[in-house]
Parts: C-alpha cells; structure tokens; sequence
C-alpha cells in the first residue's frame, strides 16, 4: 500500500557524503578496461609547493600547473589559498579537495575569530585540517602547506591527507617536492632577510618545475609578515610562451580568379517592429 | 569489514527491490559496506556525543551528562510538520555546532533533497492514524 512508499522517507537524512554510488562505480571500475576505455581521472595539482620561515615572517612558494592524468589541465592555476587575512595555505594533491578543504577551513576560521574577537592562529588552522583529514582517513587527497603570523610570530605547518602535521623552518610537499628540498637543504639559513628567503624558495620552485613533469609553468609567491600580505602572482614567468618568427598568411592576389558569377538574393521586408530593451 | 544489516537495502520506495535505481541485489551487497568509510561516517556525530559525555562524566561526575542529554532529547523534539525538515537549531546550539560548517552543510543538504514524504501520509503516521 501507500504507507509504505512514505515511511523510508520519514527517516531524517543528515546530509554530507553519501555513498550511494560506490558499489557502482565499483563495477564500472572492474569492467571498464574490458571495454576500451578507461574511467576519467581526478584532476591533481602534482605540484610543487614550499614554505620557509624567515626573519620577519613566512615566504610562502608554488608553481601553477594542474595536470590530469598526463595532460596538463590548467597552465596557471593559483595553488595558494587564502585561509584568513594572516594565513595563507598551499595545497597539492587533488585539485577540489584542496581547494574545498581550504574554503571550509577558512569559512570556520571566520566564524572562530568573530566568536572570540581576535586574530586567528595558524596552530588554530593546523588543529582544524588536521582533525579534518583523519576523519576522513585519507580519502581527501590534500597535501597542504600552511603558514602565517599571529600572535605568538610567524609559523609554518605541512599537513599530509591522512592527518600527521610536522611544524618545521621549511618544508616542501607534492611531486616535486625532493627537488625543492635539495635546494632548500644547500641553501637554507636561519633569520634570513626578506629579499634572500624569496630567492630561496623561487630557486626551489624552479628546481621543482625544471626537475618534475607534474609541475610547471610560473612561480607564485606569498610573502605573509605582521600586518602585511605580498601575493605576488606571476612573481616569476620561468616557462614563456614562444612568439611566431614567421606569418603564414597568403598574399592578396596568389591564388589567381578564373570565373566570378555574382546571384542577387531577392529578399522582401515582411513585418518590422521594433522591441525597446530595458535598460533601466 | 563489518556486516551489518540494513546497510543499503534494495527495498525502494514500495518495498519492493527497485532495480531501476540501485541495480541488481545480493546478499553480500546489503551486508557490507560499500566504502570503508560509510560505517564511520554514518555514526560519527553519535560517537562524537558518546566520547564528549564520557570525558564530562570523568571530570564532573554523572549528573553533567544526564542534565546534557535530558535537554539534547527536549531540543530534539522540537519539530516542524512531519514532513518538512527542520533546522534543528537548539540542537545545533546545545552541540556547538551552529558556528561551524562542515561537509554535512555543503554536500546532500536535507532541505534541498528533491524527494518529500506525502503529507497526509506523514501527519497520518505521525499521529499512530494510519
């Protein structure tokens, strides 16, 4: 009868993830190299993002590449978030988690920091990721560097997608991580000056996009101190496009004219009127 | 691996297996969790009550908890008609969850799920009519 058509739907449904689809995607998963085909790919960032702690606050780096599979998706995404007016937050990995991640993070930052009636903490923003990400035991793919200055002076944070967090000088994540490392190893001095740390991390950037297919493109810098934000994006174009040396357009008159037929269309005007658009 | 009952059954909405929408039934489909996660999802906020009220009874003794839960069942009950969703916002505030936003806000939003019980239906039931 009706009754029981409704009384399924009287359950209250809390709303979030819903796992409706997975045991069909499942299927689909197994059966789709019989096929031919292969299932689309999640569009990731396989980046290179750094971050290093220097004297008056944190320099923050990445490049601007978003591949899918092996073909570049975007050649100039913007990979540092905004997370609140102190904090600025790197995200590699897949390309939506990072980015909806971030978005919540930061939205909830907002509502702490109107609640308490200060300026938030980045150990705040690490706490709230961090407990994120193990809830969700991995299954969102963001690899995200944070850094920023509150109170207590300048902090960097990397935080991987199953929830470990490490709190270090400098620290590099994605695929072309190893690279940026090497540079950061060499060259890397505690209380650097402003003009040295943004050197250094554009030099690791650069060693990440020369050195890795994952990433490439132009480098973006973030240079966060007390009170004042530097988003310098493109702060270096390391991978120009080429200009054409030559036109291949041909001359006026190479191509010579054998016959010309010109046929006048007959058109008569029907009915006219005239619509006045609204531009009030 | 957990088997549990109930997890996905084939039943639609006339009780019968709908076949249409969820495909074809096995035993094994409704017994296992479809992603490793859905378990832990599925009960998270009454895990996360169930932790909060056993740290408060540690430090303040037994009657914080049951004061708790005594106005989470009133806060609950505070309803709409049967068949609208309600905001839940006592509950919401009792829990400290009206300041933060998380997945549960963004994805699969009850009030903006496009099936909705018939109301007479519902009142019906609501009411012990049927």
């Amino acid at each position: 009868r009706r009754i029981m058509a409704t009384v399924s739907v009287c359950k209250y449904y809390p709303g979030g993830f819903s796992f409706d689809n997975c045991k069909r995607n499942a299927l689909l998963e197994a059966d789709i190299s019989k096929l031919g085909f292969s299932s689309p790919a999640a569009r990731k960032t396989g980046t290179t993002i750094c971050g290093v702690v220097y004297k008056d606050g944190v320099v923050l780096g990445a490049d601007t590449r978003a591949t899918e599979g092996m073909i570049v998706a975007d050649k100039n995404c913007s990979k540092i978030h905004y997370i609140s007016p102190n904090i600025y937050c790197c995200g590699a990995g897949t390309a939506a988690d990072t980015e909806m991640t971030t978005q919540i993070i930061s939205s909830n930052l907002e509502l702490h920091s109107l609640s308490t009636g200060r300026l938030p903490r980045v150990a705040t923003a690490n706490r709230m990721l961090k407990q994120m990400l193990f809830r969700y035991q991995g299954y969102i793919g963001a690899a995200l560097v944070l850094g920023g200055v509150d109170c207590n002076g300048p902090h960097l944070y990397s935080i991987y997608p199953h929830g470990s967090t490490d709190k270090l000088p400098y620290v590099t994540m994605g695929s072309g991580s190893l690279a940026a490392m090497a540079v950061f190893e060499d060259r890397y001095r505690p209380n650097m000056e402003e003009e040295e740390a943004k050197r250094l991390v554009r030099d690791a950037i650069a060693a990440g996009i020369f050195n890795d297919l994952g990433s490439g493109s132009n480098i973006d810098l973030c240079v966060i101190t007390k009170g004042k934000v530097d988003y310098l994006r493109p702060h270096d174009v390391a991978n120009k496009k080429g200009v054409r040396t030559g036109s291949y357009r041909y001359k006026h008159g190479t191509t010579g004219v054998l016959t010309k037929t010109v046929t006048p269309l007959n058109l008569e005007v029907v009915e006219e009127s005239v619509q006045t658009m609204d531009t009030s | 691996i957990v088997p549990v009952t109930g997890l996905c059954p084939q039943a639609g909405p006339y009780g019968v297996q709908d076949s249409l929408r969820r495909g074809f039934s096995s035993v094994k489909n409704e017994l296992l969790p479809s992603h490793p996660l859905e378990l832990s999802e599925k009960n998270f906020q009454l895990n996360q009550d169930k932790m909060n009220f056993n740290t408060l009874r540690n430090i303040q003794g037994l009657h914080a908890p049951l004061k708790l839960q005594m106005e989470y069942r009133a806060a609950r009950q505070i309803q709409r008609l049967p068949f609208l969703p309600s905001s839940n916002l006592a509950l919401d505030t009792l829990r400290g969850s009206d300041d933060t936003i998380g997945f549960e806000d963004i994805l699969n939003d009850p009030v903006q799920s496009e099936m909705m019980g018939d109301p007479h239906i519902m009142t019906e039931y609501k009411l012990g009519v049927l």
